[in-house]
């Protein structure tokens, strides 16, 4: 028999049962809450409480999508175009900054540059919450504490962005084809731009996938950082609904509802883009 | 290597290589292109850099040395005065802190361990071959990833409300009462929310770097009369033990962090205070209490507990991988 054969390597009949099992039990563990979550957007008030999610007797899904976006004046239109702003116009600036650097990093020799990528890691480990007094007073020094620009440009940092583009470049972009451009007597940003960054593609999605999904979580720096409502992003604003709903329970459906909506761009982007970032996954553990 | 110059060749000389520019003036400009090049990507990063790391962590170490004092019977102008650690021992003496650290200290020995050592099982399983439907398993376990973080908090915080939830029902209608946000219960409700939102994540990225474990080895151990659990715990794991320390790293740092989930779950229970964990004590201290310089003190705190354990959890895993490969 032939060993190469991978079967060989694989469990008898009873342990693949056992093997099925405990995996469909986990991925029931991580199904089934969303499941919840789709029944219950289409649930009115009354039978949410009635917690009886399976009857389709009072099927509300379009009046609650109404309500949605009805209440309070259409807020929740406004936060989904905010978070939208924020997330992809962040992320695609974010990654772009932290490609080129981590690129840079690969591929120029300085002094200092291992103690100064040193310096970029450290920032990897630095939690948010320790950032966000000194962020909250330096906006309120230059004015910009309730704008746009108070949560859009911290979260344009992207430090272990520039350590996966590091990576990504050492993989992606042989020093040879730098070297024929030089010869042919490209310039350097030129050759960056046209050569380089086309090559680094799959490398640059996966960033800003990493990036786009920070942002839309994105949750602590908005609540320092705004008071207005016009400027929520979609997770301050179903928190702060959520925090009236235990008085005026007219907001669960809706919370519900938002949430879902909430969901959908995430799950959209890592569709659309899995090709690409499937092979990004374990490039941050290269040793 | 970037001090040394490069040896001197007279111009035009034969045999130089090919790429250089013989000429040491060519070759000079050369390189002070490549610099400027260099200095032209990596400057928006470092601007930002400066504005939104550096400058805060220095703001945030300076605030924790000062504080506002008001003069006497609270007229004339608020003066910023020198303290000392002052705010340090405030806040290393106050109990609502130091049972924060408590809370997250206890949440990451539960959280981090089950996550990582769930998702290793997972992945193992899915890499033995003997799982149906790999794909939609995959693709079921992350799922959650693409829920935020509130989001998932407030589906879980449904599913722990009495009325509401389901799980609730169908434990009263086995003559179970459970109250998931009680004061023994909340610490694991929160863990369930955690390890919900990142098992299936971490699932996929041990199972990629599995991925990418020579067939070769897997073949030799199975030759050698390894079984398959053999196999999976004492060839595969080792191979991708780069990756568990990352997912170990990067667990911690988030799990250090701990907000989202308390917060949201503070709107419910009683159980959880406004100084719930570190975070939530920074919070308050800065944007409720006002204390700027108790809330820079804690985030500096908080700041080095991350760093040492960090470093810690790096070098236990390079000694220990060391005294594996002396093996």
């Amino acid at each position: 028999m032939s060993v190469t054969d991978s079967s060989l390597s694989r469990p008898g009949l009873l342990g693949r049962t056992t093997v099925n099992a405990v995996v469909a039990i986990s991925v029931l563990y991580t199904l089934l809450p969303v499941l919840w979550l789709v029944l219950a957007a289409s649930k009115g008030r009354d039978s949410l409480f009635g917690s009886d999610l399976l009857s389709l007797g009072d099927f509300s899904f379009l009046q609650n999508l109404g309500d949605l976006f009805a209440m309070d004046g259409g807020l929740y239109g406004r936060w989904y175009v905010n978070s939208l702003l924020y997330a992809v116009a962040g992320a695609a600036i974010g990654s772009l900054v932290s490609v080129a650097c981590g690129y840079a990093f690969d591929k120029y020799r300085f002094r200092h540059k291992e103690k100064l990528f040193g310096l970029v890691l450290a920032a990897v480990m630095v939690p948010q919450t320790v950032l966000a007094l000194p962020l909250y007073l330096m906006a309120s020094g230059a004015g910009l504490v309730n704008t746009f620009w108070a949560v859009f440009v911290p979260v344009l940092f992207n430090p272990f962005g520039v350590y996966l583009g590091r990576v990504f470049s050492q993989g992606y972009v042989p020093d040879e084809v730098l070297e024929a451009a030089r010869i042919d007597g490209a310039g350097e940003l030129t050759t960056y731009v046209r050569v380089a960054l086309r090559m680094l593609g799959p490398g640059l999605v996966t960033v800003f996938l990493f990036q786009l999904t920070a942002i839309w979580n994105n949750f602590f720096l908005p609540m320092v950082m705004l008071s207005d409502q016009d400027l929520y992003p979609v997770s301050l604003g179903l928190y702060q609904w959520n925090s009236s709903a235990s008085v005026s329970p007219e907001y669960y459906p809706v919370v519900i509802m938002g949430s879902l909506l909430a969901v959908l761009p995430l799950i959209l982007a890592f569709t659309l883009l899995q090709r690409f970032w499937r092979s990004g996954l374990t490039a941050g553990a290269v040793k | 290597m970037t001090t040394t110059t490069p040896p001197r060749v007279p111009a035009g000389a034969p045999g130089t290589t090919a790429p250089a520019p013989a000429n040491p003036r060519a070759r000079r400009a050369a390189r002070r292109r490549r610099l400027t090049a260099c200095g032209v990507l990596m400057t928006p990063f470092f601007a930002l850099l400066v504005t939104v790391f550096l400058i805060p962590v220095g703001t945030a170490v300076r605030l924790s040395f000062y504080s506002d004092d008001q003069p006497g019977l609270g007229f004339g102008p608020e003066r910023t005065v020198f303290v000392g650690l002052r705010s340090y021992a405030a806040v290393l003496t106050d109990p609502t802190f130091l049972g924060g650290l408590g809370t997250v200290a206890l949440y990451c020995l539960v959280y981090i361990p089950l996550l990582v050592l769930g998702a290793l099982a997972l992945a193992l399983l899915l890499d033995s071959g003997a799982v149906r439907l790999r794909a939609f398993a995959q693709l079921g376990l992350f799922l959650p990833h693409a829920v935020p973080g509130i989001i998932a908090a407030l589906i879980w915080l449904y599913l722990y409300t009495p009325g509401i939830s389901p799980v609730i029902e169908l434990f009263a209608k086995a003559d179970l009462t459970i109250d998931f946000l009680g004061i023994h219960t909340v610490i694991p409700s929160i863990v369930n929310i955690a390890l919900w939102s990142n098992l299936g994540y971490n699932t996929v990225v041990f199972y990629a770097a599995l991925q990418a474990v020579p067939r070769e080895v897997i073949e030799a151990s199975v030759v050698d009369g390894a079984g398959p659990v053999r196999t999976a715990l004492q060839v595969k794991t080792p191979l991708v033990r780069a990756s568990i320390v990352m997912v170990a790293i990067f667990t911690l740092i988030w799990a250090l962090q701990l907000f989202t989930e308390p917060m949201l779950l503070s709107q419910s229970s009683p159980m959880i205070s406004s100084r719930f964990s570190p975070s939530m004590y920074i919070y308050d201290a800065a944007f409720t209490r006002n204390n700027y310089s108790l809330a820079a003190a804690a985030s500096v705190v908080l700041l080095v507990c991350t760093i040492a354990l960090s470093y810690g959890v790096t070098r236990f895993t390079s000694r220990a991988g060391n005294a594996e490969e002396a093996r």
